[in-house]
């Protein structure tokens, strides 16, 4: 009779421990984030879509090998190369001159792709392209903020992301997402 | 005239036909789920009522079926680890390590000392993730709302520190054939050294709330009593053998990476019910909390990833392997079988949540339908997992 009673004491008790730690938290300060007014500061180190790296000239380190689209899980790249220049009539000459002496001519193409176009939506940023680059010319964005209205949207050409980057083109809202702003 | 009238709808699909036909007289026949919130996700459980007392259980699988072990046939074997991240979303990294150590079994590669000790600390945390959102989801099938709110304030700052080296925040694909894919970074180490003492100031917290709260403990206690015959005809493993008192932890009995060299506890519980398996998973957090300190202190410099390890275009050499890691539900096995071509010729996948699952049906007869749903949610059931 009195261990039920005791029992029932220490039950209620259980209770009131619980209530004391609501109540402390209660007071606490919030630890969640407004987020349209204010955005969270941990994204640094998040992985969004792809991104071409520029060189020192701005144009993309890529050299076109295809290495990133050969290991990619999903297919979601294509390197588009860009082809060779069409020779000047003097350059042609001399191109002739050097096949008469035996000379193997000089590939003139540039290495930069043409167009690098980057499927997003089936991309599932798993970084093994990153890790197959021979030149680095491969990185992640931190954007966690990307949205659009449609499929396309996601349809990414690298190349030309890297040129709205550099500010050299006009902006293109869907290309170029914009990351956190800490304050509206 | 009559008028045709479809009543296709009435009558169920196979599985309530099938089930139907060794139906007690005047029972009710239930379908809990496949859109049920308390199955967390898309299982099905067909159910044989008699009033409120569950006669038969029958659940029925597939609805996220995909076919991850044939798109292991379809890739080459580096190209297949970020599949191993959506396979469990609860503990993506012991899938990672599963696969990635199968295949580095067969294709005979060692891993630098620093990427098994890397392994051992995510692997870890994402253990304490996962038991921490398993207790934030299962307090919320019991009806208490706000326990999810402070689990998932800590289970923020396990992401935040996960996030560092992965890059990303759940589906993880950080492990790499030959070691880890980035170095933790002094930042992360310092945060994950912060992380230690702060989570364990509050896992007395979590118990003066929830655990010792008296509304809990006659909701679970003495309910879903698994006893160990039915564990190991079952298969059963994880948690949930070890709150019916088997001590087995693949960490222990098969052991892997650096585990022989760390000094931890296998926490079991006696009381079979689902308060035990509620016990041992309280008690897993705080070792796995000792196993990252001790980790963080004998962690070596040096490599993180071998020299020369293998590329997307690696073909694993001819053989089979096993490979066996601990994860948050129970034992996750991959079994790798090459014959030396360019894809893996077969990989199968064991999901500790399907054998979990499978003693259910034998589990939940006789107890009343609001128990079944608490045994169900201390299996700690992650469908993407059972399904694969």
């Amino acid at each position: 009779m009195i261990k039920e009673a005791l029992n029932t004491v220490s039950d209620l008790w259980s209770l009131m421990v619980g209530l004391r730690v609501t109540k402390d938290y209660f007071r606490a300060p919030q630890v969640t984030v407004r987020y349209p007014w204010k955005a969270v500061s941990n994204i640094a180190t998040y992985k969004g879509h792809l991104e071409l790296v520029g060189g020192k000239t701005g144009k993309p380190k890529c050299i076109s090998c295809g290495m990133c689209a050969l290991a990619c899980p999903s297919n979601c790249l294509t390197v588009v190369k860009r082809k060779p220049p069409k020779p000047t009539p003097e350059e042609e000459q001399a191109l002739a001159e050097a096949k008469a002496k035996g000379e193997k001519p000089k590939d003139k193409t540039p290495k930069d792709p043409e167009k690098f176009i980057y499927d997003f939506t089936l991309c599932s940023l798993c970084g093994t392209c990153m890790e197959n680059c021979p030149v680095g010319a491969l990185d992640f964005t931190g954007s966690a903020y990307l949205a659009g209205y449609s499929r396309e949207d996601f349809h990414f050409d690298l190349v030309q992301l890297l040129k709205n980057q550099a500010g050299l083109e006009g902006m293109d809202a869907s290309a170029a997402p914009e990351t956190g702003q800490s304050e509206a | 005239m009559t008028t045709y009238q479809n009543n296709d709808h009435l009558a169920g699909d196979f599985y309530t036909q099938n089930f139907a036909k060794t139906a007690g007289e005047g029972n009710l026949i239930l379908n809990l789920g496949p859109q049920h919130p308390s199955t967390h996700g898309v299982l099905r459980v067909v159910v044989e009522l008699d009033g409120e007392y569950i006669m038969r259980a029958e659940p029925v699988l597939g609805y996220l079926h995909r076919m991850h072990e044939k798109m292991a046939e379809v890739k080459t074997a580096a190209q297949f680890i970020p599949n191993m991240g959506r396979v469990d979303y609860g503990h993506a990294l012991g899938w990672n390590w599963a696969f990635v150590g199968a295949a580095e079994l067969v294709g005979g590669i060692e891993v630098p000392e620093r990427a098994e000790y890397i392994r051992v600390i995510t692997c870890e945390l994402n253990r304490i993730a996962s038991h921490l959102l398993w207790w934030g989801a299962y307090l919320l099938d019991l009806g208490a709302f706000t326990p999810i709110m402070y689990a998932f304030d800590d289970r923020e700052k396990i992401l935040d520190i996960l996030q560092d080296p992965t890059g990303s925040r759940l589906t993880y694909s950080y492990y790499r054939i030959g070691g880890v894919a980035k170095d933790l970074s002094a930042d992360c180490i310092r945060r994950i050294q912060e992380f230690i003492p702060w989570f364990r100031s509050r896992l007395p917290m979590y118990k003066d709330l929830v655990s010792d709260n008296i509304i809990l403990r006659k909701r679970i206690e003495d309910i879903g009593v698994i006893e160990q015959e039915v564990c190991r005809r079952f298969g059963a493993t994880g948690p949930v053998a070890r709150g019916s008192g088997i001590k087995y932890d693949v960490r222990r009995a098969q052991p892997y990476s650096v585990y022989p060299k760390l000094d931890f506890e296998i926490p079991t519980s006696n009381l079979k019910c689902a308060r035990g398996r509620y016990d041992v998973r309280m008690a897993e957090m705080e070792q796995s909390l000792r196993i990252i300190e001790q980790a963080l202190e004998m962690m070596p410099e040096g490599e993180v990833l071998v020299k020369g390890a293998p590329k997307p275009s690696w073909k694993v050499p001819k053989g089979e392997g096993y490979f066996a890691v601990e994860g948050a539900r129970g034992k996750i096995g991959a079994y790798v079988v090459s014959d030396g071509g360019k894809n893996i010729y077969r990989t199968k996948l064991r999901a500790p949540g399907y054998c979990n699952l499978s003693l259910f049906a034998e589990v939940s007869q006789g107890t009343i339908l609001a128990d079944a749903v608490a045994i169900l949610g201390s299996l700690d059931l992650i469908i993407p997992e059972i399904d694969r």
